[in-house]
């Protein structure tokens, strides 16, 4: 078991510098285009300025504690983006028929087609989570103590857990409709847009939907209310985990997806 | 003139037939549509006072923005102009008897119409008969109304002219990822794509309503919700003929330049 896991870790790294290599015969493209993927999400960022600049305050969150909750959800997101956009590129593998390929192959399939492809250029994506992160985890006025950081900590995992789950339920359609499925983008990229401010903004339902079905307020919404304190229980702090079970079901249907894969192309 | 209708024909015809992706594009634009307008009601429920337009004409704002995404969004371009520079195939439309500006022109306007016209009834005629707080207003008036269709067709034309500086610029950088990342997100948050522009403090308003990104899809918008009207939208409307007579002539001479000195690529 050890051993397996010792042998996927190598694979990965080794997929990972082939893609970096590559990526690195085109250098001029790659900074542009690093640069061009930082500056872009910025206009979310300002988006939510320009609003908080005419607004003091939407449902009791005010503009740090928004900024707080954006930076986690991108963070998260940026995280899962990194590693599991490989299946971004899946429907592409079904429809060729290069999917046939990694079957073959005494690898797990996951594994393979997270090392197909890794968008280098998302880099600058990465990067700018990383300084909103910082920015609005040094401009909130949440005074940091070692359960709010094991919170913090606990939301990135869950929510790197909920988004690449997504991701994976992505791929697992494609066997089904051998296209992607442009919805699908309302779930990711949507609640990466939209994710930007706390989930109770959307109203009760849309906060029972994503406590039960796809569970993004366990990852955003319940604990950040922990962190901003306005509600103190401590089995908050845990809540963000639970979320980690989500990828259970995903998997389960990409399971299910691999069994009835029937391959297609030339 | 008549050879460019005919390429404006042809990549309309097109774009037509794309019916199964305008269908996932809508049912994603409805929910883009929505979660939108949430976001809003939930500002105006937290301050009216602040707010700078009525919270109906939001709701218009936005479903028309959803409804025309096609007509204004500047990060659907035609990938296949890009293809032609990268991949030196432009070498033959060179050849041909035909100013390359006019023929992207002519193309790049037909593409975004044509996906328009699919996705838009459906998107419209659904937010007409939603609850009230979601529903499209009818227009403030059959004279803004008329005024929304002319400035429509204005603010796309200023779009596609922009948009041509960036195919125009691909000349001489080839590789357009960096450029085109950087300005089409630019573009898109100061031509009120992501809030609308009243929503922006006041002295930066002045200075965005000067700027050619205003003379986009915010003129049209607010047309027709009301929130645009009297003298200025005459000097919104003014503005958009003075953008488009400025960024089509420097693109077309801009192009002429690119072209007499074309290195073409590939092999």
């Amino acid at each position: 078991m050890l051993l397996k896991i010792k042998q996927a870790v190598r694979l990965y790294g080794h997929y990972l510098s082939v893609n970096i290599r590559s990526a690195m015969q085109y250098k001029m493209s790659f900074f542009l285009t690093a640069l061009g993927q930082f500056l872009v999400s910025f206009n979310v960022f300002l988006g939510i300025y320009f609003m908080f600049r005419r607004f003091s305050a939407v449902e009791g969150f005010t503009y740090n504690e928004v900024l707080l909750c954006f930076s986690v959800v991108l963070l998260e997101f940026s995280m899962a983006e990194m590693f599991a956009r490989g299946f971004d590129l899946f429907p592409e593998m079904v429809r060729t028929g290069s999917f046939d390929q990694v079957l073959v192959r005494p690898r797990n399939e996951i594994l393979q087609v997270l090392g197909s492809k890794f968008d280098m250029t998302r880099i600058g994506r990465i990067l700018q989570a990383v300084v909103m992160f910082w920015y609005g985890v040094s401009h909130c006025s949440v005074d940091w103590n070692p359960p709010k950081i094991a919170t913090v900590i606990f939301m990135l995992v869950g929510g790197c857990a909920v988004f690449s789950g997504l991701f994976l339920i992505y791929a697992a359609l494609c066997f089904f409709t051998l296209e992607g499925l442009e919805f699908m983008n309302v779930l990711t990229d949507g609640a990466r847009e939209y994710g930007r401010y706390p989930v109770s903004i959307y109203g009760k339902k849309m906060l029972l939907v994503t406590t039960f079905l796809i569970p993004y307020a366990l990852v955003q919404y319940y604990p950040l209310l922990y962190l901003l304190e306005k509600d103190s229980r401590p089995f908050l702090i845990f809540v963000p985990l639970l979320a980690v079970w989500f990828l259970l079901p995903s998997y389960a249907l990409w399971r299910f997806g691999v069994r009835h894969y029937q391959s297609s192309g030339s | 003139m008549k050879k460019y209708l005919s390429f404006f024909r042809l990549r309309f015809t097109m774009g037509l037939q794309y019916r199964t992706a305008a269908l996932a594009g809508m049912v994603t634009q409805f929910a883009w549509g929505f979660l939108e307008i949430m976001v809003f009601q939930a500002f105006y429920k937290a301050e009216p006072e602040a707010f700078p337009m009525t919270m109906s004409a939001t709701a218009s704002y936005i479903w028309m923005q959803q409804a025309f995404l096609a007509l204004f969004a500047t990060w659907m371009m035609e990938n296949n102009i890009f293809d032609t520079i990268v991949s030196g195939n432009i070498a033959y439309s060179l050849c041909r008897p035909v100013r390359i500006y006019n023929m992207w022109f002519s193309q790049s306007t037909a593409t975004r119409v044509s996906r328009a016209v699919l996705r838009c009834f459906p998107i419209l005629i659904v937010a007409v008969f939603l609850p009230e707080n979601y529903r499209m207003a009818k227009p403030a008036s059959p004279w803004h109304f008329g005024w929304f269709v002319i400035t429509l067709v204005l603010g796309l034309l200023v779009t596609v002219a922009f948009s041509m500086l960036i195919y125009v610029f691909t000349f001489f950088t080839v590789s357009p990822q960096g450029v085109r990342i950087v300005f089409t997100s630019m573009v898109d948050f100061f031509a009120g794509a992501v809030i609308p522009l009243p929503f922006f403090p006041a002295d930066w308003q002045r200075v965005l309503e000067l700027l050619p990104f205003a003379s986009m899809q915010n003129v049209p918008l607010r047309i027709y919700s009301g929130s645009m009207s009297g003298a200025e939208m005459e000097k919104a409307v003014v503005m958009q003929l003075v953008w488009l007579a400025v960024l089509v002539t420097f693109g077309s001479w801009l192009s002429r330049m690119a072209e007499k000195k074309v290195t073409i690529q590939g092999g």
